[in-house]
């Protein structure tokens, strides 16, 4: 042992030669390390988006219902002019808007007791009740609402047990939100949370110090600081609501007075216009066309949250 | 000296002896699970003082200073401040404010709006608030700095922000948990200096948390030694350090040299032994005992010498380095002889050992 472990210096064993090697060319093994993940992003990503975008431009044939590789506007043209378009994605931009602050409003003060007020059991409790659903088939969700919120469901049952009208929510626009608000909501907390857990409680205690009020303090420091991670939260539940069109199939509706929200009569979203224009009508090159609405209204969005520093919250 | 601004505030009423004391504490204890933290202190801390809190890590002072501040609450014993209980008062309404060791300033506040945050919620007018936020900065030397973010600032700094914050709300008291701990040296002895002044010049009582016994020395009008969640001795710092109470006091502050002749235990300071070379004769009155350097510690403005007595013990002498360089470090391994002045000693007391009669006794000294 003692001689062999003497000879070493001198003679190197093949991996650590190897090893040497690689240690001088860093950038080999960064290379190296990169490329499945790049590639992955490059191929699947990255080309799938650009195809997207390219087949906006194209056009189809309605007699042949094949697709033209023809360059023209139309389809972004129809989109601006016709009016039904723009009442769809206003509707859904608003009931976006409308999900995203229901859900700010509920992770705030959940995500505030989880971070600073609960016990490291109650808070691993709370984390594993955010994240449970998650594992749940979200289609499996959505309908155990529709069992809740239908016309003989468990919540116009309980009211009439109380011996209150119906609400009479089930496939309306309201439907839609609630259902929304509770899908995305762990997104909304996770963000929340991780920006409140990082506050020092230094913080907080010279808030105090300084004559503070406990909501004052949260008011004046948490608030601000956890900003950051409320608005990297609304990036998940801003875009999932932009692009989901399973949920406006199954629970919504033509929806009337108040039950519509405030968002019109129609049911309709950018993903059920995408679906439908992909499955029944066949035509792709308008789908993607409609499709860039949402991907370039997130554009602005991420933007205007990496200037409000939700990148570093994330 | 320092009484007079504050006198300004309360009024013309001259200090009188009725005056209750700025801080004052009675039997506080406070444990966490098993752990006792603060094992029943007693402390009178009187107007203007700068009163220090000094002990290792984990004896108990920064979790003194949390419930002087209301962060925590005691378990058992009462907290005054300016005479008025306010063990149970939170802390937003007690009139205390603290100099944070991480400093916590926030940080989406510029310098003006964090000096000024305890004025808002005070609800003093904005001109008013401005003007003192102004006088604040210009008292710290940081005059101009006012519309940057705390993350634009040095070190040095952020911890002038973190005092003006504190000072400008005028509190009863002021805590100050080891706020020069994150600094260099150099900064550090300078912002000793400084706080000592602003102390002055407000007049604020200040009771200042810090495992430095040279900031303690430095700094304090008195100071409490600390160990295992009870005070150890209370005093001048002239006092604490001449006159070490007890073993863990002479050892924490200063290098402690602990002898047992005749069945009497006390401390010999390094500074205090003459180390005699041969042919070198004491003056009359010292006592002297032979022994061979260990070990030569060469320290910049000092050297120490670590000698193990024939008598068994070890004792640290320093000597100024007024020889010429490098002469010191010859002395390794050489007889020498250590003299020492009787009277310079201190005999360690078991009576005055522990906490509570320490500070009874010398509360009593006090008035």
């Amino acid at each position: 042992m003692a001689v062999e472990a003497a000879g070493r210096p001198r003679k190197k064993s093949g991996a650590a030669s190897l090893q040497s090697w690689l240690w001088r060319r860093r950038w080999l093994s960064s290379a190296l390390l990169l490329t499945p993940p790049l590639g992955w992003f490059l191929l699947i990503y990255i080309a799938s988006l650009a195809l997207l975008l390219v087949t906006a431009f194209w056009q189809i044939n309605f007699f042949t219902t094949q697709i033209e590789q023809v360059w023209n506007l139309d389809n972004f043209r129809t989109i601006v002019s016709d009016p039904t378009y723009r009442i769809i994605i206003g509707r859904t931009v608003a009931l976006a808007a409308v999900v995203t602050i229901t859900d700010a409003v509920i992770a705030f003060p959940f995500a505030y007791y989880m971070a600073r007020v609960a016990s490291r059991r109650i808070q691993t409790l709370l984390f594993a009740a955010v994240l449970l659903p998650l594992w749940a088939s979200y289609i499996a969700r959505i309908y155990s609402w529709i069992l809740i919120l239908n016309h003989s469901g468990v919540l116009n049952w309980s009211l009439q047990s109380l011996n209150l009208p119906p609400a009479d929510i089930g496939y309306t626009n309201v439907a839609m939100w609630i259902v929304f608000s509770y899908i995305w909501l762990p997104f909304m907390i996770i963000p929340t949370y991780a920006a409140m857990e990082r506050l020092p409680e230094s913080l907080m205690e010279a808030a105090a110090d300084l004559g503070a009020r406990r909501w004052r303090a949260v008011r004046d420091v948490v608030l601000p600081l956890a900003l950051p991670g409320v608005v990297a939260g609304s990036i998940f539940t801003f875009s999932l609501t932009l692009g989901d069109y399973i949920t406006p199939i199954l629970v919504g509706g033509e929806s009337s007075g108040w039950r519509s929200l405030g968002l019109g009569t129609g049911s309709t979203f950018i993903g059920n216009v995408v679906y439908s224009n992909v499955g029944i009508a066949n035509n792709v090159p308008f789908a993607a066309a409609l499709t860039m609405i949402p991907v370039a209204i997130m554009t602005l969005y991420l933007l205007g949250a990496k200037r409000l520093g939700a990148f570093e919250a994330l | 000296m320092a009484i007079h601004s504050r006198e300004a505030r309360h009024g013309a009423s001259a200090k009188s002896a009725l005056r209750p004391p700025a801080l004052r504490l009675e039997g506080v204890r406070k444990s966490y699970g098993h752990v006792l933290a603060v094992a029943g202190v007693d402390l009178t801390v009187q107007e203007g003082e700068f009163f220090t809190l000094l002990g290792p890590s984990g004896s108990g002072k920064t979790t003194l200073l949390r419930l002087i501040a209301g962060f925590e609450r005691p378990d058992a014993g009462t907290i005054e401040l300016a005479g008025r209980d306010v063990t149970s008062t939170p802390p937003h309404l007690r009139q205390t404010n603290t100099v944070f060791q991480d400093y916590a300033l926030f940080p989406h506040m510029t310098v003006a709006d964090n000096i000024g945050y305890g004025l808002r919620i005070k609800g003093i007018p904005k001109a008013e608030r401005e003007e003192r936020v102004q006088t604040a900065l210009s008292m710290v030397r940081l005059a101009g700095l006012d519309k940057r973010k705390p993350n634009q600032l040095s070190g040095g700094q952020r911890q002038r922000v973190a005092l003006a914050r504190a000072v400008v709300n005028e509190p009863e008291v002021l805590l100050l948990d080891e706020p020069l701990g994150a600094l260099d040296l150099k900064l550090r002895q300078e912002m000793q200096l400084e706080l000592k002044r602003i102390q002055q010049k407000v007049g604020i009582t200040f009771v200042y948390v810090t495992h430095d016994q040279e900031e303690a020395l430095t700094m304090s009008d008195r100071m409490a030694v600390m160990a295992d969640g009870k005070i150890e001795q209370i005093g001048p710092p002239v006092e604490v350090y001449e006159r070490p109470a007890t073993e863990f006091v002479a050892g924490f502050i200063g290098i402690s040299n602990v002898l047992e002749r005749n069945g009497i235990r006390f401390v010999v300071r390094p500074e205090k032994l003459h180390m005699l070379e041969e042919g070198q004769e004491p003056r009359s009155g010292m006592t002297v005992e032979s022994g061979i350097v260990e070990q030569v510690v060469y320290v910049g403005m000092s050297t120490r010498y670590i000698v193990r007595l024939d008598r068994g013990e070890q004792l640290v002498a320093v000597r100024q380095n007024m020889d010429a360089p490098g002469q010191a470090l010859r002395y390794e391994g050489r007889r020498v002889r250590l003299a020492w002045v009787p009277g310079h000693t201190y005999v360690l007391d078991h009576q005055r050992a522990r906490g509570e009669s320490a500070l009874s006794e010398h509360d009593t000294e006090e008035r």
